[in-house]
Parts: C-alpha cells; structure tokens; sequence
C-alpha cells in the first residue's frame, strides 16, 4: 500500500471495488493493485496516516523506550469458530506487544494473496480485522500486499508488526520474576488448538469448541492500573500453557509449582485432546495471558481480571517456590508430581 | 487427592507382598497414563510396574517401515498411516523423511478417510497402513468388506496387524523376563473378552486382571493382582466392567474373521510368534499390498544401540537404555518407542526422566 509503484496509481474516492477475485495484477503495483487499496483496504482502514499512501509512516513518540514485535499468519483453515486469520493477525500481535507492558502505538499489516482466492472472503476478514482494531483503538499506518501465483500460497497469509512506547517506571520482563510470585491465568486452556482441529475437514467432531482468539490489551491495561509489582506476562500461544511456563521457568532460574486441578480445561475440549492423545497442556491459545506477580497483589490483580469482559474466569494456577534449575512441576490431582518439559510435537501445523 | 484414592492407596500399603513383585502393563496406553500421573509415587516401592510390548507401532519390525517406504519410492501411490508410525526410522529414512522429499503420505485418523480417497481419486493407487491389536482390526476388516462390496480397484492395505494373547504367552516362556502378573489391555479386551486369558491364569498360574485407564481403574486393578498374590491364586478378573464382558464383542470378532485368518507376524524384540498375527483371506487378496506391489530387495538394520527389544519384553525400563535422553529424544528418536504416543520410551522421557525419589524430595507449598 505504501510503496511508491503503488502510490502513483492511487486516487482516493469511493469507488466500489466490483472484482470477484483475486488476480495477480491486484499485486502487480499497476491499476488493479490501485484499486484493491484504494476502494477496498483503505474502506476498511483509512486514518490520516495510512491515507498519505507513502512509503513509511511518521509516527508521533514521546517515549524513550519502545517495544516492537512481528508476526506471520498462516492458520488453517483462514475461518474458525471464534474468529478468523484477520482477527487473530491482530489479537495475536496486540498481546505480544502488551506482555512489555507497554502502551500499543500501531499495527502494520501486509497480506500474501493466492491467485483466485475469492474478494468475498477477503471481505469477511478486512471486516473482523476492522472490527478487532476498531475494539482496541488501533490504526493500521502501514501495509503491503502481495499476490502470488495458484498454489504457491495457500489462499491468505497475514505479517503484522507492533509498536508501543513504555513508561520509564515499566520493566515487565521474565528476569524480574521472584521466589513466592503468584502465577494467573485469565481463564481455560487449550481452546485455540482444538477449535482449530475441530474446523479442519479431516475431523468430524460435533462441538461447541469455540477458539478464545481475543485482544488482550485491555487487560492488562486494568492489570497494570492496580500493581507496580507485575513481574512477568506471557502470552500462551504455540505450545499452549507448559511451554510458556518452561521457557519463564529456565529465563528466571526458578523453580514453578502448578496446580492440576486449578487449571481450567473446557469438558469438551478435555474430551477431544483425550480422543487425539493431546495433551491441553501443550496446545496453543490465543487469548490467554499468564501473569507473574508479587504474592502481595496476586489478589489485587486477580480482581482486577475478573472485573475485565476477557478475564472472568482468571484463577491462581501455581507460584514460583524457590530458585532452581527452571523446573516446572504440576501437582497432579492425584498429588503426585510429574516434570512439564518442552514438547516435541508436529502434530498441529498451520494453528496460527 | 480424593478419599477414595487416599483410602486405596493406604490399603495398597497395608496390604504390600512382602517380596518384589513384577506387574506388566501390556496397554501402551496404560504405560502412558501410569507415567502421567506419576502412579509409582502413590504404589509400595516393592510393587515394580514393567511395560510389555503393547504398542503396536513399537512391536512393527522395522523391515516392515522399510517395505513401507520401498513401495513409496518405487511407485507413484497415496499412502495413508496413522500419525504414530510417521516418524519410526526406517534402516535409511523415515515416511515422515519421505514426505519431505515430496512423497504422497498422509496422516489419517481413520481407514474410511483412505477409502474414501481411493473412492474419489480412481486414477491413484491408495494403501492404506494397517497397524494394530485387537482394537483396531475390526475397522480395517470393515473397510475391506466395503471396498469389496463397492468393488474398488485402487484401495490396498499394508498388513501389520498383531494380536495380544499370543505375545504373552511368549514372555511367560522366556527366561530372562520375571512377570508376577499382568494388568490387561482394556480396549483389546472390549473385543476378545476375558476367556483368551485363562490359559495364563490356569497354566501360568499368573494373575490377570484386565482394566481401565483412569488412575482409579488402574489403582484398583493393582489392589486386585495384590489381593490374589497374597491370597495364593492366580485368576482373570476384569476391573473394567463398565466396557469389558467376558464374552468381548462377539460382532466385531465375526468381522475380523470373515476378512482375516490367523497366521504368524514377527515381532521387533520378540521374533517369530506362531498365530500372533493375520492374514486377508484368499478372497480379499487382490487388496493386500504385500502381494501386489514388489519392493527391491533390502537389508534391514536395527539402528546400532537401539535397546527397544529388551524394553518391549520387560527386561530394561526405557532409563536403562544407553542411548535414552542421550541421543535418543522425541526430536531425534533412534527406536519406535521414542516416537510413539505409545511407546514407553516416550512416557519415560515426557514425565519420568527425574527419579520418584528426587520429585518426592521437590519443593511443594499448596496455594
């Protein structure tokens, strides 16, 4: 959208973009790419940076520090229950750029179309991407889209990136986390993963699985409004909850207690990991964010979540219990203990 | 934990043999949930839980993998395999190595998703890996009597199947492996039922006692292999009645053997087992992938160090192994019970690489 071969052909106006589907020369940089922005992104994500058209945007921050993230989008399939590879290009870039605890600035989008992939589609995904960013408030400054050859992509690929700026007094990092930190999760587990398996053709499961693909900024935001004594936040996304523990775990140098029957696992998402021999420990989610904070504001921040529309079921599932080698231990609900290590497992391509 | 288990698990302990006794797991899925609930830390130090040779994919020769991925080098087929076997080494590569290279293999979760293809795609060949005990082989007889019926021309099987009794009464005959009794396979059993075990109970005297998969089920059924041992007698009992019945599932059993006939299947680890497996009847033969596509000859090789054999018989747990977390990880598994979800290389290396005696010495604070 921004580079300048593009920027030549465009002129803004309101146009309907009457294509059916997408061709190559809606990424040749000629006419047709003109009017796929111009009278179809810039519909759904115009603002006065993005509209300039140019070839970088010029952002306004006052911050000394920022943070920043990227990330690819490559679920299959693109629609799922609870959301799409739109919405969830935003949620999933919005929550890696919170867990610095930082105030997010803007999102970049770039899309990689395949020849013929259907403009209705696309449609439905520009519309729950709008959505999403219109929920938390963000703009898209920046962009790209690409359309490559039938069959050299598989129908819609999303890159994103995030930028936000830190206050001085902010320093959330997996370093800072301390003997006796109360371990919270804003809820059950394991729903992305399976809703995503369960909308895959090959499965005929008949369920209500629906993914918890959510933006979590503001929650955090009203996390942050009550402790200074956040240590740690962590997105649980690819190898779900026990691989973002294990990874804090061997970061700090510390040694996590967790707590089997304080996890929460959805009766029916419990029933199809037993049916494929998953374990939800390890699959991913898209909207739950594990928090490490001070034992002294555990309840503090606890609150704080369940008053937040994406933190209802937030629950104490563990704490760090003495430095250590990085081990993390569940406490089964037998009270037997077993080691939650980093899995090795391709079963689950394309989830995000 | 709840009383229920609390009070099992002290009658367990007031009531322990006052000698070492071998329990053998036969279920791959039983040796998964022992390992994931950490079932040894709640059990007598004397009660010594070993795992038989019950995953089907780990008890597969590897001469078989590597006929499996000679066919998917010579020819231009659809191979279609359980995920489990996908990454098992063969001598040279793997299906999962092949696939990489551009082979058409594809994980399935069920025989029909391979008939089905070969039902829309006549102009491809379809195999179709057939790999299991009991429980599964009356899906793929099921298969075979519909691609029959609707006279497919293009759908085949490569036949691994094996079944369970036969492979005990092997063990109870070797030597070097000590088995005071057995807990038996819950979903095998759901098919052939209880008698198929009785020879082990009346000519092996060898407690048998067939159970579920819940930590509960598997608490009890100990309790029950602990009650005959001190008792002095040797019988099949089932502890999971809620699925098993004495008889099995006589429809299932019918099924099988108007596809198959028994014959004899080699056993990585144990060898030659004289009616252990099965073979498509002469009427079914025009499906049997063995028969129809001829692979090069090969020289298979057990990968050098692989202790999988003597795992598979009881003599080794998966921690006696030299090659376990070594060099042998899920990432690089060197032999199938590294690989399988099954296996016990596999439920040793997830949940019990830290010795019982180091967890129950770990830090432990209850919020």
């Amino acid at each position: 959208m921004t580079n300048s071969q593009n920027k030549r052909n465009i002129k803004i106006n309101n146009k309907k973009f009457k294509d059916k589907i997408i061709q190559l020369s809606h990424g040749d940089g000629g006419i047709k790419t003109g009017e796929l922005i111009n009278n179809l992104l810039l519909k759904y994500f115009g603002n006065e940076i993005l509209n300039k058209l140019e070839d970088s945007a010029v952002l306004n921050c006052s911050s000394k520090k920022i943070a920043y993230t990227t990330d690819s989008f490559v679920v299959n399939p693109i629609f799922f229950p609870g959301g799409d590879i739109g919405k969830l290009s935003i949620c999933g870039t919005i929550n890696d750029l919170v867990t610095t605890g930082c105030t997010p600035l803007a999102i970049s989008l770039s899309f990689i179309l395949e020849e013929g992939f259907p403009v209705s589609d696309f449609k439905k995904i520009l519309l729950s991407t709008k959505k999403v960013l219109d929920e938390i408030g963000l703009n898209i400054v920046t962009g790209d889209t690409k359309v490559v050859e039938k069959g050299s992509a598989d129908k819609i690929f999303i890159n994103t990136s995030g930028i936000g700026f830190l206050g001085n007094n902010i320093d959330i990092s997996p370093c800072k986390i301390e003997v006796g930190d109360k371990i919270l999760i804003n809820g059950g587990i394991a729903e992305h993963g399976t809703a995503i398996l369960n909308s895959r053709k090959e499965f005929n499961f008949k369920t209500s699985i629906v993914s918890d693909c959510a933006p979590l900024s503001s929650l955090v935001k009203d996390m942050l409004s009550v402790s200074k004594k956040i240590h740690a936040l962590r997105d649980a996304t690819r190898g779900g909850l026990a691989s973002i523990l294990f990874e804090l775990a061997r970061a700090s140098k510390t040694n996590i207690n967790i707590y089997e029957d304080k996890i929460q696992v959805k009766k029916e998402v419990r029933g199809i990991c037993e049916f494929l021999g998953l374990d939800p420990l390890y699959i991913a989610n898209e909207g739950k964010m594990v928090v490490f904070v001070d034992r002294k504001d555990a309840d503090k921040v606890l609150q704080a979540m369940k008053k937040n529309k994406y933190g209802k079921d937030s629950r104490v599932i563990g704490e760090v219990t003495e430095k250590g080698e990085g081990l993390v231990i569940l406490v089964t609900e037998l009270g037997t203990k077993r080691i939650l290590d980093l899995q090795y497992s391709e079963q689950l391509p394309r989830i995000c | 934990m709840s009383s229920n288990i609390k009070e099992l698990v002290e009658s367990l302990n007031n009531n322990k043999p006052d000698h070492k006794i071998n329990i053998m797991e036969v279920c791959g899925t039983h040796t998964m949930a022992i390992s994931r609930y950490g079932l040894r830390q709640l059990i007598p130090e004397n009660i010594n839980l070993i795992s038989g040779p019950g995953c089907p994919v780990c008890v597969t020769p590897i001469s078989d993998i590597d006929w499996i991925i000679g066919i998917a080098r010579q020819y231009d087929v659809s191979i279609f395999t359980f995920g489990d076997l996908f990454r098992v080494p063969g001598t040279e590569s793997s299906l999962y190595n092949e696939k990489s290279k551009g082979k058409d293999i594809n994980i399935c979760y069920s025989p029909a998703d391979a008939l089905d293809f070969a039902r829309n795609n006549p102009g491809k060949k379809v195999i179709f890996i057939a790999i299991g005990f009991e429980t599964t082989i009356p899906l793929t007889s099921v298969i075979i009597k519909r691609a029959y019926q609707e006279k497919i021309n293009n759908f085949y099987i490569y036949n691994t199947h094996k079944l369970v009794p036969e492979a005990l009464e092997l063990l109870l005959l070797d030597k070097e492996v000590e088995i005071d009794a057995f807990l038996c396979p819950g979903h095998v059993s759901a098919i052939i039922g209880s008698k198929p075990y009785n020879f082990i109970a009346e000519d092996y005297h060898i407690p048998c006692v067939i159970s579920g998969f819940e930590p509960m089920d598997i608490l009890e059924s100990i309790a029950t292999i602990i009650r005959q041992i001190n008792k002095g007698i040797s019988e099949v009992e089932i502890q999971y009645r809620r699925v098993v019945r004495e008889e099995g599932n006589p429809a299932a059993l019918k099924s099988i053997y108007e596809v198959f006939d028994k014959s004899d299947s080699v056993w990585r680890g144990l060898g030659n087992i004289p009616g252990s497996g099965l073979k498509l009847k002469k009427k079914f033969l025009k499906f049997d992938a063995k028969t129809y596509f001829t692979v090069k000859r090969f020289k298979s090789r057990e990968p050098a160090g692989c202790e999988c054999g003597d795992v598979l018989k009881g003599i080794k747990k998966p921690t006696e192994c030299r090659l376990f977390s070594k060099i042998c990880k899920p990432e690089n598994p060197i032999g199938p019970c590294m690989v399988s979800s099954e296996g016990s290389c596999a439920a040793y290396y997830k949940y019990e690489k830290i010795k019982v005696q180091h967890l129950k010495n770990l830090n432990m604070t209850l919020i």
